[in-house]
């Protein structure tokens, strides 16, 4: 039917003077936009399966290619946007729910670019972390309330597990499924080769990677794929996942289709079925049941493995995260509704949660009224973009940050968000041997190690500007940090100053 | 004065960062002096000082009310007395009240009513509030501090006494005629705060219970310490560097019952480089103290002297972006912020050293001086 025509997006820009027909687009393009016409004797292109990954425009050697956004367009209306009008087109086509990947790209307020760091003039000195140690080592774990005493007056030295990070920031979970496994195999060797850690998400450890086991964290979820009990020991700590930012409320569906070979394997569930994580964990329908989980599971790795509560941003996360504080857990990660996903119903991810910078500021200032932060580490997550984002999340009191969709663009992931059809060119969210081999984990993780090594540096030039020498002096120093453009809501939700107060 | 002056903020509704000298006369035997050496100490560095407070903390002088609690405390009206004195009686035997004596002095000027009250907490109220004395001491003095306008108890230890007001440091040690008082220790500081609020309040020493601290820097990490200590009761309120110090001190050493080693291993922690350094067993323990109070470390300049009933403690930040000298003349320790300072009491001292960065000075009395400061107390 007419109606359920679509005009693409995008349009593929060919300059045909520079086209040497090598068909490099063609080869490159797991979409199939590209095809050399015999007839014509060139290079056409079908851009309405073309999502804009750019992996033909970076592999053209002649730069004749580009993508431009299409300039056909409905009659101009505010509110019933060209989007809101073909979602309705498309639904109306389908009856389905619509799919979308990574995190939302709706125009919400990033508090991160409303804040603003302090520098020392002048009363205080700034630091040259080129001259001077620049600590950025941080610990996750329960600290001790009280001190205790051997009998010859020393002091008891025994805590419990905790994890240290070189540097506070861990790529979060993303599961052996939803990406490859070159992709898997890069974060791995690159926390290995940081002293962080990477996470493998809800679909279990590949056999492979159990020698990366001190810088895994393992995840247990609501479809438990992949777990049992060498899984659970293998891994520096475990991580149960009760929601996730761009989901929160829903649970996750990986597609037969990608269930094939070491995946099946993996998650320990038969080829070609799909599998489903329900909603909720089904035996955890309360606070007290999460509190059972944890020390279930740690339990069963003998009480050496901190364990870690992820939970989506919602309106009241500050009583779920009290909670959370007191149920056993060592770390409590919060993932902001602007975080990533390989797949979530994109009504769900535009729509649901709250930002991951007011979340923090809520959860941190709750746990202290409480007395309780020392109960637990904060890792938030949530759209980490950068090296300021991590600076502004501690200061406002995270210990420590998650990200992956960073970690994703280092690999080559362009945010073209349609990692749940499963064709990724860039060979991360995908299962096609011919794509994933494109992403070389040698090369992969030694990007990744370039950009937190680089995120590294700015962190210690801009906490030397702040005349702090150690990430922990940043923890909660609320001080350091000013709203601009904020209204009195947000800044007291933030608990900061407005700049020039 | 008005409490609250108009044209600033009170201390305490603003963060005033503020450079300082501090200087500390400590007799290891007990030997009490008075308070004219401070004062002639703390005169030489007028320059790090411009006039907007100035104080000095005295230890073992009153040995004759050793058992009592000396409240020194600030009134701004007869209304606040009252309020306050009956709070007093509420909680509190009150042994002996007075003015404190002044000397009325040029450049002293709108003074706030000053007494000073001996006081022994109720039997009754203390085992009602299931709190050890020192915390019932504690809580009384915070309650009066934030609940009661224009009442500020600006010291609250035993045989011991701070005395402070906005003036430079000199002229507040002769306004509070401090050669009539003898201690064996003595700490000063003078104010270079970077804003004029002018409360005789936000001058140091900080004091609680027998803690008090004269500090001198501007620390970066105040915020995190500040959001840190609070969830142990605490309330900063004069969002001053000294009292955020002062509380941490107290809840290391009197709460925790770290020794001030193990606190200033805390505050001023070796950097992990160094603690990977160490011998195996030492390691341990220091990465147990810097991971269990990560939040209580100090970063930013800093050099405090610690004063407690029995000895000072003399400590810089780990990178030691203040300065502070120690010196040793026979029985006597001297600290300071500039060695001048020193030298005008002790031209020859036996010996004159500059504390490393986060190493601390800790000086206490010796058997002899116990048994001195004990015998007078009587």
């Amino acid at each position: 039917m007419a109606i359920n025509y679509l005009y693409p997006d995008y349009e593929v820009i060919r300059n045909q003077q520079r086209c040497i027909n090598c068909r490099v687009c063609e080869r490159q393009c797991a979409n199939e936009v590209h095809r050399y016409d015999e007839e014509l004797k060139m290079m056409v292109s079908d851009e309405s399966k073309c999502v804009n990954c750019h992996r033909c425009v970076a592999l053209c050697p002649t730069r004749a290619l580009k993508i431009v956004k299409t300039d056909n367009t409905f009659k101009e209306n505010a509110n019933w946007t060209g989007e809101a009008i073909t979602d309705v087109y498309r639904q109306a086509g389908t009856g389905g729910v619509l799919l979308a990947s990574m995190g939302t790209p709706k125009n919400y307020p990033v508090y991160w670019d409303r804040m603003l760091i302090n520098a020392s003039q002048v009363t205080n000195p700034s630091i040259d972390p080129l001259r001077e140690p620049m600590e950025t080592t941080t610990f996750l774990g329960q600290k001790s309330a009280k001190i205790r005493r051997n009998p010859d007056g020393s002091i008891n030295t025994k805590t419990t597990p905790q994890l240290k990070l070189s540097v506070p920031v861990m790529f979060s979970a993303m599961s052996y499924g939803s990406i490859s496994y070159n992709a898997h195999k890069s974060l791995a060797l690159a926390a290995q080769k940081l002293g962080i850690f990477y996470n493998t998400g809800e679909g279990g450890l590949h056999e492979d990677f159990y020698q990366y086991g001190p810088n895994t964290i393992v995840q247990v979820a609501s479809g438990r794929f992949g777990v049992h009990p060498g899984y659970l020991k293998a891994g520096a700590a475990i991580e149960i996942k009760m929601g996730q930012g761009a989901k929160p409320g829903i649970g996750g569906h990986l597609p037969g289709a990608k269930i094939v070979g070491d995946v099946s394997k993996t998650r320990m569930i038969p080829q070609g079925t799909d599998a489903i994580s329900p909603a909720p964990h089904h035996d955890i329908y309360s606070i007290e049941d999460l509190r059972q989980l944890v020390f279930m599971l740690k339990e069963a790795t003998n009480y050496e493995k901190p364990v870690i509560v992820k939970i989506a941003a919602v309106h009241n996360v500050s009583a779920i995260a009290s909670g959370v504080a007191r149920s056993g857990a060592d770390i409590i990660a919060i993932d902001g509704f602007r975080g990533g996903t390989g797949a979530a119903p994109a009504r769900t991810r535009d729509n649901v949660g709250i930002p991951i910078e007011l979340a923090l500021a809520c959860v941190d200032r709750r746990l202290r009224e409480e007395g309780i932060r020392n109960n637990v580490s904060i890792v938030i997550g949530g759209s980490i973009r950068n090296s300021a984002d991590i600076v502004k999340a501690i200061a406002l009191g995270a210990d420590a940050v998650y990200v992956a969709t960073s970690a994703l663009i280092a690999l080559g992931c362009h945010l073209c968000r349609t990692c749940h059809l499963g064709k990724c060119n860039w060979g991360i969210a995908t299962q096609r041997p011919d794509l994933v081999k494109r992403l070389n984990p040698e090369v992969g993780s030694e990007r990744l190690v370039n950009l937190i090594n680089a995120w590294n540096h700015e962190i210690k030039e801009m906490m030397g500007g702040m005349g702090i020498n150690s990430i922990e002096a940043l923890r909660g120093n609320r001080l350091m940090l000013r709203g601009i453009g904020l209204t009195e809501k947000e800044l007291q939700i933030l608990g900061i100053l407005h700049a020039g107060e | 004065m008005t409490e609250l002056q108009e044209d600033y903020p009170q201390e305490g509704e603003v963060r005033i960062p503020s450079g300082c000298a501090i200087s500390g006369i400590f007799s290891r035997n007990g030997k009490r002096f008075g308070g004219q050496d401070a004062i002639r100490s703390i005169a030489v560095m007028h320059d790090r000082s411009n006039g907007l407070g100035g104080g000095y903390a005295g230890y073992g002088i009153y040995p004759e009310y050793k058992d009592y609690y000396a409240f020194h405390v600030f009134y701004y009206d007869n209304d606040a007395k009252n309020t306050c004195e009956k709070f007093f009686d509420e909680h509190f035997d009150v042994i002996n009240l007075s003015k404190i004596p002044i000397r009325k002095h040029p450049r002293i000027t709108d003074e706030p009513l000053i007494w000073r009250y001996f006081v022994t907490p109720l039997p009754t109220k203390l085992a009602a509030s299931q709190l050890d004395e020192e915390e019932y001491v504690v809580r009384c003095v915070i309650k009066v501090n934030t609940d009661i306008k224009g009442a500020y108890v600006f010291s609250s230890g035993k045989n011991m006494g701070v005395f402070k007001a906005v003036g430079f440091p000199e002229d507040v040690g002769e306004f509070y005629r401090l050669d009539e008082y003898e201690g064996y220790a003595w700490t000063v500081h003078g104010r270079y705060p970077t804003n004029t609020p002018g409360w005789w309040g936000g001058a140091h020493p900080f004091a609680l219970l027998d803690y008090t601290v004269v500090h001198n820097g501007e620390i970066s990490s105040y915020d995190a310490n500040r959001r840190f200590i609070e969830m142990f009761g605490y309330r900063c309120t004069l969002q001053t560097d000294t009292e955020v110090i002062t509380y941490m001190i107290d809840y290391l050493h009197r709460k925790q019952c770290l020794t001030l080693d193990e606190v200033a291993h805390v505050i001023a922690a070796p950097f992990w480089s160094t603690i990977a350094m160490m011998p195996e067993e030492r390691q341990k323990e220091y990465i147990y103290l810097r991971n269990t109070f990560a939040s209580m470390l100090i970063t930013g300049p800093f050099s405090i002297i610690l004063g407690f009933n029995g000895g000072l403690m003399a400590l810089n930040d780990r990178l030691k972006l203040r300065s502070l000298v120690a010196a040793e003349k026979g029985d006597m320790v001297y600290l300071a912020s500039e060695e001048s300072a020193i030298r005008i009491v002790e031209p020859d001292p036996d010996r004159i050293w500059y504390p490393r960065g986060g190493e601390p000075v800790i000086v206490t009395l010796s058997e002899t001086g116990k048994k001195v400061v004990a015998a007078e107390s009587k």
